[in-house]
């Protein structure tokens, strides 16, 4: 049968054709979810301060709590659903990148502790580090240069 | 006998004289339940990995079968199977150490009807006389292979589809009672340039649209001729698409047109976005729902039209549009 | 201190809404978006725009991953005024050492103990 549509008209039936996410809500679910996981963050981090903390240790021990917290959720299979409800809200926080390293950690455990749990590890988790890292690099060298 | 150039008629007629399907818990909960042979109760089927839980799944469904069909595996001359695991492994070693002749095809979702109609070819050709059609897909280990590990927080856009946990399978026989498989038209891949993946459905819908059209010109058959044409796995967003594109070739199926994607979840309940998808989809709703309903009359004829998103998450990753394929088989009560 | 949390709420909201625009209006993958706040994060913080930020919000700024890379930026601009140019490759991670080893090991463990659920 002959071709009813170019590549480009198809695809432009067809987004008009699919259901749209529904933005507003979406937005506003990963608003709350993010904020509340912020707040819990900034409940530790003022706790930390109240014990006279020196500012770096603070802010790095919150973040080590909210990671446990998270690898936790996840080990539980209660993460997930947070992710479901709160899209972004729960990925972008670092609460997100300790789910990202431990999700494949246990999903790939049935090809061994090496190449599956060492190496799959970093399946999702990799690449923020590869790009956060080479990105502060490149900072760093022109800070160097330029200040 | 040729048709056309993608369709074949059989002078005499391979008979479907039994399925099987057995599902997983989640489709279990959906409103084809009482059809199933049997519900899983966990993922893991008892099983150590879910490519094992998803090989086990096939083993229970081919072993069922041969029970339901009242056969044994030595009249078996040839299996086909398939699923949509790498190097076909969830079947390849179902039939591990079996005694019969085992042939694995691929042709993602649209593998069964892929299976019965090479089947009826080879025993139309009087190659055989009792044939095993069998496939499988398994919600978790697709997960892993073509997206997420299970446990990562992620959503899904309202297009995506889920794969179906289960295995669904036939006997075909040369001689027997049951429903029998009249003309098989032979898809053609078509690829119009849908890259998302999370639409798989949108994809499909250009190739089974294909299929069913080249199919009523070869044969001369009008949609009035078929209580129902059953898609496989188009979901809500293809079959939409599906319907529309057939109409602009002069073929109107709106009245007597379902989608095995459609059939599997309670949308209104289940969270199944649009809809089931995976070689399991059809084999298990086709064995669960429809088979039924052409042993007992009430429905006389249907062209079965299982359809595949020939993708692979490498190929998709390195930019290529979603290839995909239908084939439809004409299947009398 | 009420002030401080209702701060890190808004600003760690918003942070989030924003990504959840990308990704429905963009199709990018939240994999992607990750590696965009990373990145952008070490942009802003070395332009010292994200500093203001971490300012009003607190916890909100730092813990999205925009504020990871801020750390990373941060810590890199330490060192290199300390060190001079080996800073550049030393500071980023010693900055951030305390994060990725927690979830390296945590994450672990938890693969031993646990094992993924199927379909819900």
């Amino acid at each position: 049968m002959q071709k009813l549509y170019s590549a480009k008209d198809y695809q432009k039936y067809v987004d008009k054709k699919s259901p749209n996410s529904k933005l507003g809500l979406n937005m506003l679910k990963a608003f709350l979810t993010g904020g509340l996981i912020c707040m819990l963050g900034q409940l530790l981090m003022n706790y930390f301060q109240s014990r006279n903390l020196d500012q770096m240790d603070y802010a790095t021990l919150t973040a080590m709590c909210l990671i446990l917290l998270s690898v936790i959720l996840t080990a539980l299979d209660i993460y997930i659903y947070i992710g479901k409800f709160g899209g972004a809200g729960a990925s972008i926080p670092i609460t997100g990148f300790a789910n990202a390293i431990v999700s494949p950690a246990m999903e790939f455990k049935t090809e061994g502790y090496v190449l599956g749990v060492g190496a799959k590890m970093f399946l999702i988790a990799g690449p923020v580090l590869v790009y956060g890292i080479s990105s502060s690099v490149i900072l760093g060298i022109l800070y160097y240069i330029l200040k | 006998m040729r048709l056309g150039k993608q369709t074949v008629t059989f002078e005499k007629m391979p008979y479907i004289t039994a399925t099987a399907a057995i599902v997983g818990p989640y489709e279990g909960e959906g409103p084809l339940k009482d059809g199933f042979d049997r519900i899983i109760e966990n993922d893991d089927n008892g099983e150590k990995s879910w490519e094992k839980a998803e090989t086990k799944l096939m083993q229970d469904t081919y072993h069922l079968l041969l029970q339901k069909g009242n056969t044994t595996e030595k009249n078996i001359h040839y299996v086909l199977a398939g699923d949509l695991l790498n190097q076909n492994i969830a079947s390849s070693y179902a039939f591990r150490d079996r005694e019969c002749s085992y042939l694995g095809i691929y042709g993602a979702c649209s593998t069964f009807g892929e299976a019965v109609g090479i089947a009826s070819m080879i025993m139309a050709g009087g190659f055989a006389e009792q044939i095993i059609c069998i496939t499988s897909s398994h919600y978790c280990s697709a997960e892993r292979q073509y997206r997420y590990p299970l446990e990562f927080a992620t959503q899904r856009p309202p297009t995506s589809q889920w794969t179906v946990t289960g295995s669904g399978g036939l006997l075909l026989q040369k001689d027997g009672t049951g429903p029998m498989v009249e003309m098989f038209t032979a898809g053609k891949i078509v690829d119009q340039g849908i890259k998302d993946a999370n639409n798989m459905g949108a994809a499909m819908a250009p190739a089974a649209a294909d299929t069913i059209a080249t199919h009523f010109v070869e044969t001369g058959r009008k949609p009035e001729d078929y209580d129902l044409i059953v898609t496989g796995d188009l979901g809500a967003v293809g079959t939409d698409i599906c319907r529309e594109l057939l109409k602009q070739y002069g073929v109107d199926v709106f009245e007597r047109h379902e989608d095995c994607g459609l059939l599997m979840y309670d949308r209104s309940k289940q969270d199944a976005h649009s809809g089931a998808s995976g070689c399991g989809c059809c084999a298990t709703v086709f064995s669960a729902y429809f088979y039924p309903k052409l042993r007992n009359g009430e429905l006389t004829r249907i062209l079965f039209v299982p359809t595949g998103a020939l993708l692979s998450p490498t190929i998709v990753q390195q930019g290529e549009s979603i290839a995909c394929i239908a084939h439809a088989v004409a299947i009398a009560g | 201190m009420g002030d401080k949390l209702l701060n890190a709420f808004l600003v760690g909201g918003a942070l989030c809404a924003i990504g959840q625009l990308l990704i429905d209006k963009t199709k990018l993958t939240s994999a992607r978006i990750m590696v965009m706040y990373v990145t952008l994060g070490v942009f802003l913080g070395g332009l010292g725009i994200y500093q203001k930020l971490v300012d009003i919000g607190g916890a909100g700024a730092t813990v999205p991953l925009m504020g990871f890379g801020y750390s990373l930026a941060k810590g890199v601009m330490k060192e290199v005024d300390q060190n001079g140019l080996l800073g550049a490759f030393t500071g980023g991670i010693k900055a951030t050492a305390g994060g990725i080893t927690a979830a390296i090991i945590f994450g672990y463990i938890a693969s031993l103990i646990a094992k993924p659920q199927g379909r819900r």
